[in-house]
């Protein structure tokens, strides 16, 4: 039952992340003749939000260390997934066969307990 | 939820800094305590910190057509209490700020209020709220990491408001815009990290049943089922 539902939790956040790719549609060219960008950073449209709401905002410090590209951005990114979902699969594949060692040295005291 | 490097007025920036400050300092106390007291905990510490990192890593697209991140942190306060998250999220942002130009060092402050604090706190108190009403195990784990990771959307939209409120409505009117932006999109992927957060439960309580009723997170008859 657990197995069960750990899989149809994972293809309930696959699907989440997948159906928006086919829900929304591309909006049409601005007036301006550009295409608009669809799924760009909720973070890059508080940024514009801010120049919509406040034109002379000036930001006041920029990042000290920029990725020189997309490419580079997405490198780093997945990098840090890369790292996090490492060691919690160490840790998990280390706690499986805990439990499975620990089980196997549970199995003969039962078979002496019968004896006995 | 990164607010981008400079884009917080200085005295907003001082100011969420500040109050940020003390939580990251006492944080830091406590995990170090709690690690010095049982050292068999460091390793699920260092999971509750590796699912920030994969999650906060993850842009995943939303109905609103834009993308955004879950938090993680849920997990990691559902185990080890809100102010161990602290830290941890302090980390995670400062990795964020310094190599990936996501987020910033003067908006770390904000940052690290709205998803190292809110958000930390909020499950903590939503999973004893449930976990009071009797409700299932992963209804309460369900419940605490996806409200904890729209409440830290919510949290930015207003830090955000409150710096920048609109010349018309004031607060209210460009918290509205900003909690668009942010909080609707965040919907279905706070849904996602609470379903992820499940995951990772089950397979504690399945393979580690014994560290999380140490931990007083699930009771023994709990961890027996």
């Amino acid at each position: 039952m657990k197995r069960h539902q750990t899989l149809l939790l994972l293809i309930a956040v696959v699907l989440l992340a997948a159906l928006p790719l086919w829900l929304v549609q591309k909006p049409e060219p601005g007036p301006d003749g550009k295409p608009v960008e669809i799924f760009a950073g909720a973070d890059n449209k508080a940024r514009d939000l801010i120049g919509t709401i406040d034109p002379n905002y000036q930001p006041w410090f920029a990042p000290l260390l920029e990725p020189a590209s997309g490419e580079i951005a997405s490198l780093l990114f997945a990098l840090q997934a890369a790292l996090g979902a490492g060691f919690i699969g160490y840790y998990l594949g280390a706690s499986v066969t805990r439990e499975k060692l620990r089980r196997e040295a549970e199995k003969p005291v039962e078979k002496q307990c019968r004896a006995d | 939820m990164h607010i981008m490097e400079g884009f917080l007025p200085v005295e907003h920036a001082v100011g969420w800094t500040v109050a940020s400050a003390p939580f990251v300092a006492y944080g830091v106390h406590t995990v170090k305590r709690q690690i010095h007291e049982q050292p068999e905990q460091r390793m699920l510490l260092g999971v509750a910190a590796a699912f920030a990192f994969v999650l906060s890593a993850l842009k995943l697209p939303s109905v609103t057509g834009s993308c955004s991140h879950p938090t993680g942190t849920g997990l990691g306060a559902i185990l080890f209490g809100p102010v161990a998250m602290a830290p941890v999220g302090a980390v995670v942002l400062l990795f964020q700020a310094l190599l990936l130009a996501h987020g910033g060092l003067t908006t770390l402050g904000a940052n690290i209020f709205s998803m190292a604090i809110v958000g930390p706190f909020a499950a903590t108190a939503v999973f004893r709220l449930a976990r009071s009403l009797k409700l299932s195990f992963a209804t309460c784990v369900f419940l605490a990491a996806s409200l904890a990771d729209l409440l830290t959307y919510v949290t930015t939209s207003v830090q955000l408001a409150w710096a920048f409120p609109d010349p018309v409505g004031g607060f209210v009117a460009s918290f509205a815009k900003f909690a668009g932006i942010f909080a609707i999109t965040q919907i279905p992927l706070a849904i996602s990290e609470g379903l992820l957060t499940v995951v990772i439960f089950n397979a504690l309580a399945r393979f580690n049943p014994k560290e999380l009723q140490d931990m007083k997170v699930v009771s023994r008859s709990e961890a027996s089922a």
